[in-house]
Parts: C-alpha cells; structure tokens; sequence
C-alpha cells in the first residue's frame, strides 16, 4: 500500500511541468550549426549541376525552340535564387536562433507580417507573372500561329505500342480511315481501303518518319486505340494523342540528323519501348528516301 | 463559444468491451490511432513496392529473389516484366496518395487532436466516424485484393487515363479486374474521406468549447479544418468519376471510350465517349489533393514550430488566410496538369495564370515561417528538425513550381522525371516531413511515453540528406528528357542518364532503410520509452490540457476547459515560465484578448 502511494507520488512529481525554455543544451546548439552547413551545402550541391549543365536538355533542332529555352534560362535564373537564397536564410536563420543564452528575449522580425505579405507579392508575385506574360509569347509560337499554306503535311497514328506515318503522296490528300480495316498482319495499319479509295492510292504509310530540313511540316496526329505522346525533345515538342480527337502540330527542322521520337504517354506494358526515329534530310535526300518508301508500299 | 449544453452532443459512455474499446471504437482517439496505424502499414507496403521499382530501373535485369512469390506472371526468374513494374508503380502511387498522404496527416493526427483542440469531449457523429476508419480499411482491403486476381493490379498509373482505363482486358494486364477493384478500392475510399470531412468541418464550426473562438484555434486545427472543407468537395467529384469507370467496365457503357477504338485489330464496342472528360474529372480532385495532403502537414508543422520556437508566428491569421487562398486557388489551376493534353491551348493559358498566382500564398506561408524564426530561442528536437526539414523540402519541391506553371516549359518537362522529382518533394517528402514531426511532437500524449530522441535524430539525418539524394537528380533527369513510367530506359538518348539511375536506387534503398529505425523508434517507445509528463514540451494548446496523458475517454474528465487566450501565447512572462496555457486565467501578453 505504502510502495503503491509512493510510486503515485512519484509519477505525479515527474508529471509536474518544469519550465525548461531557458535551458540550453549544448549539443542543440552544434546540431543546429550542423543543420545550417548541412542545407548550405545540399543547396550548392544541387546548383553545381544545372550551372554547368550536366543534365540539360537537348540541342534545339526547331524554329520555334528559341524562345522557350529562353524562357526556360529565365525561369531557372529566378527559381535558382529563389531556391539558393531562401535555402541559406532558412540555415543562417536557424545557425542564428538556436542556442539561445540564458536571458535572451525573443525579439520580432522588424516589419513584421506585413513585410512577409509585400515581399510575397512584389517579389516573388511579379516575379512568375512576368515569367507567365513572356511565356505565352513562347506558347503562342507553337498553338496560336497556324501552319503554312506550303508546309509539308505528314500524319501520324499512334498505337500500342509502335507510331506508323503517312504522307498523302502527289495528289497531296489522305485517303479516309476505315478503322473496321486496320489489319496489322496484312500490313494495312491506317486502314485504307485502296481498292475504293481512289485519295488512298498514293498513300505512303512508313514506320519512320522523315522530313526535309528548313521546310515546315504540319503533323496530324491520330490514335487508333489509347492516349499516347509524341515527343521530340530536340524538336521542342511534345504533343499528346487524344483518341477520338484529331490534333495537330506543326514544326520546322532546322538541322540534319537522326532523331528519336519517344511515347510519354502511359499506353500499356510497351510504353516504354514505344519509339520511332525521325530523319532530317536534305531535300534530295529526302526525295530520295520517298521514292524508295513509296516503291515498298 | 457555445454552451457547454451544446458541446455534449458527440458524448457516448467509455466503452467497457475489448471490441468496442480497440475494435469498432466511437472514440475519435482510437479511431485516429487506427488511421495512423493503416497508414503505417500502407507506407511500408507503398516503400517496399518503391524498393523493388528502384533496383529494376537500375539494374533492369537483375533477379529480385523472391519476387515471383508476389506475382503470377509478373517476374519469370525472378526478373521483373515490364508490366509488373507498372503493375508496382501504380499500387505505389496509389497507396501512397491514399492510404498515407491523406489519411495520415489529415484522418489520423486531426481525428485524435482536433476534437482535444477545440476542447470538445469526441466528435459529433461518432458513429461516423467510426465507420470512416473502416470503410477506409475495406478500401485498402480492395485495392490490395487486386494483387490477388488473375493478372494482377491495373498498371494505368495512379492517374487512371481513360481509354486505357476503360476499355477493359484488351488494354493489357490489369486493365480488367485490377482496374475494376481500383476504381471500386477509390470510390469506397471517397465515402470515408466524405464523411471523416464532415465530422470534421461539424467539429470545427460546432463542437468549440466556451472560449474557444475560430482565431483561438491552433494552426493545426485550422490546417485540419481547411483540409476538411477541401476533401468534401474534392472526393464529392472522384467519387462518381470512378463510378462512370466502373460501369464502362460492368455496364458496357462509353463514358472515356470514343467510338472507332480499335485495339488488337478489333474495333471495340464502344461510342460516344470523352476521354479528356476523365483528366478533367480526375484532376479537378487530383490537384485539391495535393494541397488536402500538404496543408494538414502545414499546420502541423506551424503548430510545431511555434512551441519548439517559443514564440508566436509573425501573424497568425495571414497563416490561415494564406491556407485558405491555397484552398481555393487549388480548385482554378488543376487544368496545368493538362497543358499538352489536346485541351484548347487558350485554356492552358488560363489555366496557367492561377497556377503562377498560387505560388504567393505558399511563399506567404513559407516567408512567415522564416521571418518567424528570426529571433526565435530555437529548440533543436526531432520534431523540429523535421518541421524545419519540412521548410527546406517545401522550398526545393516549390520552385520546381515556376517551371510546371508555365505552358511553353511544359513542352520539355511534361511527363518527365522532373515532374516525379517535383510532386515527390512538395507532396511526398513534405508531407511525411510533417507525419514525421507530429509522431514525434504528439507521441508523447498519445501513448503517454516520449519517443528515443537519439533515434529520432539519426532517422532525421539520414531522411533529409538521403530524400534530397533521391530527389533532386529527378530534375536533372526530367531536363535530359528522361519520360517517366519507363519501366526500362530504351530511347538512346536516355542511356547516359542511367548511372544516375543507379546512383538514386542506392540512395533510396538507405534512405528507406532509415526509416525502419523510426518503425522500431516507434515500437520500443510504445512499451519502454520514458514516461511522459502531461505537457512535455510547454505547449499552450487545448490536448496538453488534459487530466491525464493519454487523455481519458471524454478527453477533458468532467468538466470541459475553458479557454482564456490566444494557442500562442509564448515567450511572456508567466508563472509558469515563459508560456501561458490557453486554460490560464492569468494574464499574457500585452495583445493578449483575455
């Protein structure tokens, strides 16, 4: 009975709050310390490779590209700051305020609350809509402007897991889709019935997609099945598919080369090894490779 | 501000039966305490399934031992198929979207505490509250059930895209029976959330105690309450989405699927529906979530922060209100998840606007956290540690939100790694950062026994250095043009970047290795850690109030506190130190209202 008492009180005794706030702990203090070097240097460390471009995107191959890369330097600049800048607050702030000495007064921020709010919307509230206000601009380049009377059209049908292309031949028209038709065994991807069709005859279907440098192209874009993408990084393009939906983009090359075009869009278990490869050729070159595509159909 | 007549609405006698007591409790501290532990073992379940996704994308053929036992088909010797790993991803995704981000911080820490907090003795619909848990726990149920059908889980990714989500077995493994059970496991799972928000929102508004005006609540209860407000109107929209999914499955209806699909050379029977129908649905939920899984830890963090910096925020109320702004701006910039989709590009545009706006708020919040650290007397604990890591991972996860604000760099970075390396550390490591600091700030009262701070430390170190291993070659991989959901790297282009692969898979099998020393942390400090005192770390808030630690049945014992002050009240001078519990009647500070 006495022991039960006696453990009571005990507890209650380790209950009773003591005022510990201003108790400083040493070691509180060097972790803190440790805390601030430790984001300094995170913070530098994930800098070093985007300064240096380590990992960066692609060599831009496209007329429009120019202004989007700009955009995207200007928003790497300020996001960067921003980053690096409050990184290093946070840290010295907490380098600072952590090892308190018996007696210290908490003290207040000179501005207050209000200084945070206006700091919020002139810096940083500015800051990214003048990012959005210059980016349509960037934006506006690819979606607003419409192809050119004399682009060079091109369709192209994604599927799982493989993009098949098609060039309307001399007639310069697409012959219609019969998706009852599409046959992947007899080869009749599109579904084109060239027997009734008489726009279907001259069709060129090839499964890599070529075009002549400098000249715009104009890509229909057209899915058979699911959602897929269309992307070119160093085209500066990314477009998805959208099944029922007949989108398209349109671009113009400006460097020859062999490029890869890679599915973004989650289709199935090949999303992964959906891809095709586009070649930029020189005119002749690409005359050429038509002519020989065409007597392959 | 309420009679106490009122406040007795949610009162139900302590239970005497071990099943109505740990099993289908009406207490909203157990119940809490359920939530917290379903997302326990969903957590672990959702980084084991990231573990195996981590050694298959760096060293893609290698033989997982074991790995055939939890699959069918999906790794013949051992190895990982390429729709297995899709298969992981999406239940990973899921999982942790799900059953951790939003029911831990949101269902388990604001079902024990809000009710403490706003000094109320349970919540007002008990019975609820407590069928929330468990249709929550059928969901979990449902959704793993899918592991078990004949080909396994859906592999469409946690975003579901319709067609392929719709349009059944054709579309691959999963796409059947794994889809049907995912759509089922989310919709059951909106049902909980429907009616946890509601208790919630009643509890805030309703169940205050006298004293307790809405200013008076602590910032985690606001975070809570907002977070509520959200998950009502978010998960109202999933919910019928996942229905019109399913019935394309079972009711041969064409919701996402347009007519002319053909698939395996077969036209599918199928007309008249929009799959841009299902994005929209889907992300009208999808982006609120985001901010349903960081604002609690907000709060939390807030809450945290304050008595560990022994001082108030510069303002509290620009807090709130800027949660509030990220509450309503999350509905208006969902469409940014969209820009290439094939949506009008004028809508980008629009939607990008408010996209860039919702960045004032977060940097409000951040900036007020920060110029409240200035002149604070600073406690260095576990719990602050990760507050504070939760400041530096909300930084570096934002300002990847410049890029994806903006259409036109959306072309590069869409559906790139630097998207996974952005939403990971805003939504994923943020938000844990925030579970983690409030287990260690709250254990104490929860279980009556502080946790082992050495440990706590330690798990510390190695989550902050190693999640920022992880994540941020994420960007850089997304800037190389590195497409997400790969389950192997293919294109050409891509191939420098797999050493980089390798180097994130070492870092994450540590970094989740850490992580079990807070499950252990957390086990042995269940059972043997040192007893806790009543009000360990001199808070002023309502749950360190409580007769006893944990607290008892009805919370308060027989009388219901009354509250005199502001949840801030630090940094005075008081009698007990430097503190004024909002249950003081003593006078506090100079802009105190008592």
């Amino acid at each position: 009975m006495k022991l039960c008492l006696l453990s009571r009180r005990l507890r209650a005794v380790a209950r009773r709050d003591t005022p510990t706030s201003n108790r400083t702990v040493s070691g509180e203090g060097n972790m803190a310390k440790f805390f601030a070097i430790t984001i300094f240097v995170i913070a530098i460390v994930s800098a070093i490779p985007i300064l240096r471009h380590t990992w960066w995107m692609a060599e831009d191959i496209s007329t429009h590209g120019a202004p989007i890369d700009e955009q995207m330097s200007e928003t790497m600049a300020e996001a960067g700051i921003s980053f690096l800048a409050s990184q290093f607050i946070l840290g010295y702030f907490i380098w600072k305020f952590s090892n308190p000495k018996p007696g210290d007064k908490i003290k207040t921020f000179p501005g207050g609350a209000k200084a945070m709010v206006w700091a919020a919307f002139l810096l940083v509230g500015t800051e990214v809509l003048a990012l959005g206000v210059f980016g349509v601009k960037a934006w506006a380049n690819v979606y607003f402007t419409p192809p050119a009377a004399n682009a060079v059209p091109v369709e192209v049908q994604a599927g799982q897991f493989a993009f098949y292309f098609r060039y309307p031949g001399p007639d310069g028209s697409f012959g219609p889709i019969h998706p009852d038709m599409i046959n992947e065994a007899n080869q009749n991807f599109y579904g084109l019935d060239t027997d009734h069709d008489a726009d279907s005859k001259d069709d060129v279907v090839t499964a890599e997609m070529a075009v002549p440098v400098n000249r715009e192209i104009h890509l229909i874009m057209h899915s058979k099945d699911v959602g897929h993408s269309f992307f070119v990084p160093e085209l500066r393009v990314q477009q998805d598919f959208v099944p029922g939906m007949d989108l398209s983009v349109h671009f113009t090359a400006t460097k020859i080369g062999r490029y890869e075009i890679v599915c973004t869009q989650l289709c199935g278990l090949g999303h992964y090894n959906m891809k095709a490869y586009l070649s930029v050729l020189s005119p002749e070159d690409f005359d050429a490779w038509m002519k020989k595509e065409k007597a392959m159909q | 501000m309420h009679d106490t007549a009122h406040a007795h609405v949610g009162q139900h006698a302590a239970p005497t039966s071990f099943i109505r007591k740990h099993v289908f409790s009406l207490d909203h501290k157990v119940i809490g305490k359920q939530y917290y532990g379903l997302a326990l073992a969903a957590v672990l379940i959702g980084m084991f399934l990231s573990w195996l996704m981590r050694l298959h994308l760096g060293w893609t053929n290698l033989a997982i031992p074991g790995l055939h036992l939890l699959t069918k088909n999906g790794a013949p010797g051992d190895v990982m198929t390429p729709e297995f790993y899709l298969q992981l991803m999406t239940m990973h995704a899921t999982i942790m979207v799900f059953f951790v981000l939003t029911t831990a911080p949101f269902a388990a820490f604001g079902n024990y505490f809000l009710p403490i907090q706003v000094g109320a003795e349970d919540m007002p619909f008990p019975h609820f509250n407590m069928m929330s848990f468990w249709v929550t726990l059928v969901a979990f149920l449902v959704l793993m059930s899918s592991f078990f059908v004949s080909d396994g889980p859906t592999l469409g990714g946690w975003t579901q895209y319709a067609p392929l989500s719709a349009v059944g077995q054709v579309g691959g493994p999963g796409e059947g029976a794994g889809v049907v059970l995912w759509a089922l496991s989310i919709a059951i799972f909106c049902v909980g959330q429907l009616l946890g928000s509601l208790n919630f929102i009643t509890t805030t508004l309703d169940m205050r105690t006298r004293g307790m005006s809405l200013w008076r609540l602590p910032l985690s209860a606001w975070g809570w309450f907002i977070t509520s407000v959200m998950g009502l109107t978010a998960f109202a929209v999933l919910m019928p989405a996942c229905i019109l999914l399913i019935l394309d499955h079972v009711a041969g209806t064409s919701f996402f699927v347009p007519a002319n699909t053909v698939i395996n050379d077969q036209m599918q029977p199928h007309s008249g529906g929009s799959t841009l129908l299902w994005q929209h649905l889907f992300w009208f939920f999808g982006h609120p979530e985001v901010y349903i899984a960081i604002v609690p830890g907000m709060g939390i963090v807030s809450h945290v922060l304050i008595t560990n910096m022994r001082k108030p925020m510069l303002s509290h109320r620009v807090l709130v209100y800027a949660m509030g702004a990220l509450a309503v701006l999350s509905y208006m910039v969902y469409g940014h998840h969209m820009f290439v989709s094939g949506m009008n590009p004028v809508s980008s545009l629009v939607f990008s606007f408010p996209t860039l706006v919702i960045t004032i708020p977060s940097t409000i919040v951040v900036l007020i956290w920060m110029g409240s650290l200035y002149g604070a007397k600073l406690r260095i604990n576990s719990a602050s540690l990760f507050a504070l890591g939760f400041i530096s991972m909300f930084i570096a996860g934002g300002v990847s939100g410049f890029f994806l604000a903006q259409p036109s760099i959306d072309i590069m970075l869409h559906a790139t790694y630097f998207v996974v390396g952005h939403f990971h550390l805003v939504m994923g490591v943020a938000a844990m950062f925030g579970i983690f600091a409030g287990t260690y700030f709250w254990f104490p009262k929860m279980y009556g026994r502080m946790m082992n701070e050495t440990l706590g430390k330690i798990h510390f170190w190695c989550s902050f250095v190693g999640a920022y291993a992880i994540f941020m070659p994420f960007h850089y991989l997304g800037l190389a043009g590195n497409v997400r959901r790969y389950q192997a790297f293919a294109p050409e282009y891509m191939q420098h970047l797999i050493p980089l692969h390798k180097f994130i898979t070492i870092a994450a099998l540590f970094t989740g290795a850490a992580q079990l020393i807070f499950v252990y942390n957390l086990f042995v400090s269940r059972y043997k850690g040192e007893p806790a005192r009543d009000n360990p770390w001199q808070g002023t808030s309502l749950e360190w109030s409580t007769p006893t630690t944990p607290p008892p049945h009805n919370n308060f014992g027989d009388k219901l506190p009354v509250v005199y002050h502001d949840p801030f009240q630090y940094g005075v001078e008081s009698s007990t130190g430097d503190y004024v519990m909002q249950t003081s009647p003593e006078k506090a500070g100079p802009d105190d209202e008592a």
